[in-house]
């Protein structure tokens, strides 16, 4: 057999079992190669180039001649091709000596791969399942990428569904998140429930004092933690069946179930606003606050309205808050009239 | 059941039949929503009440159903993701239907907790192979003639002409019969590793 049949034998081997490989000869040029490794050249021939023009040596060092390429075989090389687009190469060299019984002396056969540079490699040289070898894992490796950006994509939408769905719940809830309390949306419906029945009720309208200096000296997280502190005393200074809510930053309305007279009103009243003149510590900061209350009773209307009822104690709130901070006042309708006939400032609030 | 079993029932629905057809399975079913989610797990028991009002408001036997939705899975365009998947599978289309046994391996490499029917494959001779499918363990009797409509379409799709039937054993398992008339009958759809689908 002559050198050059030999040659072709082992040829049509490595062409199957490493289609990305080249044999080199003494001088470092490339004398056969796999059909993959010639798609890796913009002519699609690499016969007959020099290798390290091809390819540049990047790791465990750069290498400019055979030589130098030589000292680094048998370990992992890092290379890359020269030519666009550059792709970053992983190989392995193996010196076929001075006698090889096949292929020329004082050559190497180099075997390449793509290494993680395969996805965009695939793409780059629209390689198909035929470029690589039957046994290479890189064709799993590109189904696993697919499966999974596949699934993933699914589980982000998914995620994405549930995220809206936990929007739209808070947005039907009843329940302030900070404060555990009641929320505004809640006000309508038991308000309503409780004109629908006919119960009697006080409902009280509370205001905050000086909340305002906490959130701005000390920042949010002190105003949450008051506001956490102060709902906790409502419910410690409430019975059960009464009802806190929350309307705003630091607004609330009380509604007490069966409270008909102005003294009992007056005394929760009292007690609320003591209460919540203690101080409150935020770590070692002391939170000082006070609070204004508007009552009006529902046994005083004829046929109680919702609106009326609400309007009616915001303007005792009003009236409190005149008369400085930390008091609080019944709903008379002559308050109508001195608020009418004084020219102070009356923020328009809102109910609902 | 995982939720991507059903989701790909309602989705073949939508796009085979519309709207108002799912609307209408759904609406037989009473399960309090309208839309399957791929990525929860759904009642076993589910997805056979499932086929069963989908035979039922389109009046047709289950099993032409369940081959319909195999070869949907695999040609329509919504679907692109998973025909691609397929490819994968082999150069050739006995490649790929060697590849087949791996199938419930694959899915679960996409996705963990998704279990396919065990499935092997049997060359009889080289033009005639069967494969069979444990449909009953993986508690999706029938399945086997969704491998069916779905060997079909990738036949289609490599361009191999083939004759296949579907022989039901006590509804344990299906095997299906594959005869090769031709492994390159048309030039069939291209495959290119880098081409990714969205």
């Amino acid at each position: 057999m002559s050198d050059k049949e030999k040659f072709a034998d082992i040829g049509r081997v490595l062409d199957l079992l490493c289609p990305m490989h080249a044999v080199l000869d003494a001088t470092g040029h490339i004398v056969h190669a796999g059909a993959t490794t010639h798609k890796l050249h913009p002519s699609g021939d690499v016969t007959g180039r020099r290798f390290l023009e091809i390819f540049e040596m990047k790791r465990p060092r750069s290498a400019v001649s055979m030589r130098e390429l030589m000292a680094m075989a048998g370990g992992k090389l890092h290379l890359q091709l020269r030519p666009n687009p550059r792709t970053d190469l992983k190989g392995i060299l193996v010196p076929l000596g001075d006698r090889p019984v096949f292929g020329p002396a004082g050559g190497a056969i180099v075997n390449l791969s793509f290494g993680i540079s395969v996805l965009d490699a695939v793409n780059d040289f629209s390689l198909t399942n035929a470029d690589f070898a039957a046994t290479d894992l890189a064709i799993e490796m590109l189904y696993l990428v697919e499966a999974k950006s596949a699934a993933m994509e699914a589980s982000r939408k998914l995620n994405l569904r549930l995220q809206g769905a936990k929007v739209a719940a808070e947005e039907q809830a009843f329940t302030d998140t900070l404060t555990g309390l009641r929320n505004r949306r809640a006000m309508d419906h038991i308000l309503n429930r409780m004109i629908d029945t006919r119960r009697d009720f006080a409902l009280m309208n509370l205001d905050l004092d000086y909340f305002k200096n906490v959130n701005d000296s000390l920042g949010h997280a002190a105003g949450d933690h008051v506001l956490q502190t102060v709902a906790h005393v409502m419910v410690s200074e409430t019975r059960s069946e009464d009802v806190i809510i929350r309307t705003g930053g630091d607004e609330f309305v009380l509604i007490f179930l069966s409270m008909t007279t102005s003294d009992k009103v007056s005394a929760v009243a009292e007690r609320l606003i003591e209460r919540l003149e203690e101080p409150i510590m935020f770590g070692d900061k002391e939170c000082r606050i006070s609070a204004s209350i508007g009552v009006t009773l529902g046994s005083t209307y004829e046929a109680p309205d919702f609106d009326q009822l609400l309007d009616d104690a915001d303007v005792a709130l009003y009236a409190a808050k005149r008369r400085g901070r930390g008091q609080h006042v019944l709903y008379d309708p002559s308050l109508r009239a001195s608020a009418q006939s004084e020219v102070v400032y009356m923020p328009e609030r809102r109910r609902g | 059941m995982h939720g991507l079993i059903n989701r790909s029932v309602e989705r073949f629905v939508h796009d085979t039949y519309g709207e108002e057809t799912w609307a209408e399975v759904m609406r037989r079913l009473d399960l309090g929503f309208a839309e399957f989610e791929p990525m929860l797990t759904y009642d076993d028991e589910l997805t056979v009440k499932l086929l069963d009002a989908l035979a039922e408001v389109l009046d047709r036997p289950d099993t032409d159903i369940l081959e319909d939705i195999g070869t949907y899975l695999v040609s329509h365009p919504s679907f692109e993701a998973l025909r691609r998947l397929m490819r994968f599978g082999g150069v050739t289309f006995v490649d790929f239907l060697h590849s087949v046994d791996d199938l419930p391996e694959r899915a679960r490499l996409a996705v963990a907790d998704l279990n396919l029917p065990e499935m092997e494959l049997r060359e009889i001779t080289a033009e005639y192979l069967c494969l069979t499918v444990h449909s009953q363990k993986a508690a999706m009797p029938g399945f086997g003639h969704v491998a069916m409509g779905l060997l079909r379409a990738m036949a289609d799709d490599y361009g191999a002409l083939v004759f296949m039937e579907v022989k039901d054993s006590k509804g344990r398992r299906e095997t299906v019969e594959i005869r090769l008339l031709e492994t390159a009958f048309a030039s069939g759809r291209e495959f290119e590793l880098g081409a990714r689908a969205v």
